[in-house]
């Protein structure tokens, strides 16, 4: 570790211009989001305070909570499925299979398709009439279902299976990476131990790892809370709300249902949420290893 | 050399300054509106044509999705560069900008132009605060039609469509027995609700439909009225495909086109799907209003004016409100856009056998009623519609649900 040193002068000079924007760009229009939310604004940002009038509305909302518990739901799923088999994928490519560099672009291909893309791709592969359940049906399995983009209790776990689908790739290609790098004399200790294969990545490598895991973590976490535009392409929140998202309820309420007062409160419960998540994560992470470093 | 560089400077300033000068010889409209599709844009080409042949230049701004046209034109009056002249929905979505002050009144081109009493008095009092006139209406489109497939009935055994909602529920059965889809539906929230208001309208009458939207009466909503038409409402859940949920409307008509379903009930732009497929409406396809033709809920299309010092896209503006309302552009844009004229006064040979229905329930105040939209708040509007949307997708909810969710949505948004 590196020894923190005294920046100098110019440095900081420089950075200056960067700091206003960061300033202005981002905590300023936080903080204004965060002042509009105390206001009556419907659709136009006006100056009259109501106090917390927005946030007893917004918790009041049957849709606000079920789209909070949806995005738990979500999140659990997709973080944990996309790296496991992410990871999964890896470990597979990593046994030195024929055809690495196609089946590699392949599981990676996926996500350099944008979530709308994602969404509308699945929504027709869902959808009863013209995907996959027509297709197995055509071939001759009359009881075969697979609606779930329709059905209102699976609607929410058709968004995980698409959200997988994309992301897993990206998982796959940051752990092979990381696979590639971890030493060939391990795996010689190892096989001179005679510890199984599946032991050493499990209590071995996925240690070794733990900086990308947590890259991982960090991308899909960001991809979970602003999910946004996979909802909207594949059930658009539906049917009813049973699949509907934070973001899309404040996306509602800002353009459609000129209600900017609510949609800043949501958008604020939003922020503070993901701050009480993030912030005491990060400390651990990052700031105790650079004051360890720092003492050795 | 100086007096060369002088006379070149003088040239560029001189040309600087005429250019502008020669565009602004025509008045300019820059006009926002959000119609896209084949027979939209057929529409809105109808009225650039009146103004270019007026002596006016139009410049197009086309946005595809009504919420992302409104967002934009809001957004640019907000940062004062504001477009000539901007679609919005008949009803309440720019209130907001009237009472900041940012839309011109055209109460005096109503006042000299003559067209304003010959328009429905729910559109003109949509398009009025305080007695003045902010918004020009255009068009009138119906919204709570009927449309059905002639074939479809015939092979169920259903010789005529039944004129009421308490009728009409086992006839829905038969079809579906038949083996057909009796309900052609898109499962989006806001057609699940037109769905809904169409009901109410024609099975709770006008009277009750006024009190629950206009004075939002929490004793009308728990009336035994509305409680009816919520069960109805509530026994056509199992009457629709499994494909409906987040369908479109026009891939919806599409099941009717194809002689899947038998009924959709959906606002008169579903007949430019028809007329596109060559199908023609009282032969091919059937349509009532409601279902007995007695009542038409009125909305339609504005277009407001962004207020403006300059007394030129004053003058653009002036001859726009002047093309757009004259009786051929009307007859015109509403033949392409199968929506019906806005003033009584045009001559209507030329619209279908649907469009004169419609016409002929315009001609009185008793026979219409305006669409929600114009009664209630853009946020109100959204707490209906998650209301009855979870009603309709959830099997097992209760009368009782919707009832509820309508009391507690009209004390929250009022």
């Amino acid at each position: 570790m590196t020894s923190p040193r005294k920046r100098p002068k110019t440095a900081s000079l420089v950075l200056i211009p960067f700091w206003l924007v960061v300033l202005a760009a981002y905590v300023g229009t936080m903080l204004w989001t965060v002042q509009i939310s105390f206001t009556a604004s419907k659709l136009l940002p006006v100056d009259t305070y109501v106090g917390f009038d927005q946030y007893e509305r917004l918790f009041s909302s049957t849709r606000w909570i079920v789209s909070m518990q949806n995005v738990v739901i979500f999140g659990a799923l997709f973080i944990s499925g996309a790296l496991v088999l992410g990871f999964l994928l890896a470990v597979v490519l990593d046994q030195r299979v024929r055809f690495e560099n196609s089946l590699r672009t392949i599981f990676l291909y996926p996500y350099a398709m944008s979530f709308i893309v994602t969404g509308l791709i699945w929504q027709w592969l869902m959808n009863p009439g013209l995907g996959i359940q027509k297709a197995v049906r055509d071939w001759g399995f009359e009881s075969f279902s697979f609606a779930w983009a329709v059905d209102r209790d699976m609607a929410l776990y058709a968004l995980v299976l698409a959200g997988l689908w994309q992301a897993s790739g990206l998982v796959m290609a940051l752990m092979l990476a990381g696979l590639r790098g971890v030493d060939e004399e391990i795996w010689k200790a190892s096989r001179i131990d005679g510890i199984p294969a599946w032991r050493v990545y499990l209590f071995v490598v996925v240690p070794m790892l733990r900086p990308l895991i947590v890259t991982a973590v960090v991308l899909l976490s960001i991809s979970v809370v602003k999910a946004f535009d996979l909802v909207v392409a594949l059930t658009n929140g539906g049917p009813g709300i049973s699949s509907d998202m934070p973001a899309k309820f404040v996306m509602d309420n800002l353009f459609t249902r000129q209600n900017i007062g609510l949609a800043t409160a949501a958008a604020t419960v939003m922020l503070i949420t993901v701050a009480a998540v993030l912030v005491p994560w990060i400390y651990t992470e990052y700031f105790r290893k650079v004051r360890a470093g720092a003492a050795t | 050399m100086t007096s060369k560089l002088r006379s070149i400077l003088a040239v560029t300033a001189l040309s600087l300054a005429t250019l502008p000068a020669a565009a602004q010889d025509k008045p300019q409209a820059e006009v926002m509106h959000w119609w896209t599709s084949g027979g939209e844009s057929a529409a809105i080409k109808t009225f650039a044509d009146a103004y270019e042949k007026a002596g006016g230049e139009w410049i197009d701004t086309a946005t595809a999705g009504g919420e992302n046209s409104r967002a934009a034109t809001i957004n640019r009056m907000v940062g004062g560069q504001p477009p000539t002249a901007a679609q919005f929905n008949t009803g309440r979505q720019f209130d907001d900008l009237v009472s900041q002050g940012l839309i011109r009144p055209i109460e005096d081109l109503a006042a000299e132009g003559g067209w304003r009493n010959a328009m429905p008095t729910a559109l003109v009092e949509a398009a009025s605060r305080d007695g003045e006139m902010y918004a020009l209406p255009i068009n009138v489109h119906g919204q709570n039609w009927t449309f059905y497939s002639r074939d479809v009935l015939e092979k169920s055994g259903v010789s005529e469509l039944p004129s009421t909602w308490e009728a009409m529920v086992p006839a829905l059965q038969k079809i579906k027995d038949a083996g057909f889809t009796p309900l052609a539906l898109g499962g989006q929230p806001w057609q699940e609700r037109a769905l809904f208001n169409a009901i109410l309208l024609q099975q709770g009458g006008k009277d009750l439909y006024m009190k629950v939207y206009r004075d939002k009466d929490e004793e009308a909503v728990r009336s035994e009225g509305f409680r009816k038409a919520v069960e109805t409402y509530g026994a056509l859940r199992g009457m629709v495909d499994a494909g409906s949920p987040g369908r479109s409307w026009n891939d919806t008509t599409a099941l009717l086109l194809r002689d899947n379903a038998a009924v959709q009930v959906m606002g008169d732009w579903v007949k430019g799907e028809f007329t596109n497929a060559g199908q023609k409406p009282g032969e091919d396809y059937g349509c009532t209003i409601g279902l007995d033709d007695s009542m038409l809920m009125v909305g339609g299309d504005v277009f407001v004016f962004p207020k403006t010092d300059e007394p030129a896209k004053k003058a653009a503006q002036d001859l726009l409100v002047e093309t757009m309302i004259s009786k051929d552009a009307q007859v015109a844009f509403n033949l392409a856009k199968g929506s019906m004229p806005v003033r009584s006064d045009v001559d209507t040979s030329a619209f279908d056998a649907c469009a004169k229905k419609g016409l002929e329930l315009l001609r009185s105040e008793d026979s219409q009623a305006p669409v929600f939209e114009i009664l209630v708040s853009a946020s109100l509007a959204g707490s209906v519609d998650d209301v009855v949307t979870q009603f309709w997708n959830n099997p097992s909810a209760e009368p009782d649900d919707v009832i509820e969710g309508f009391v507690n949505a009209f004390e929250v948004e009022g």
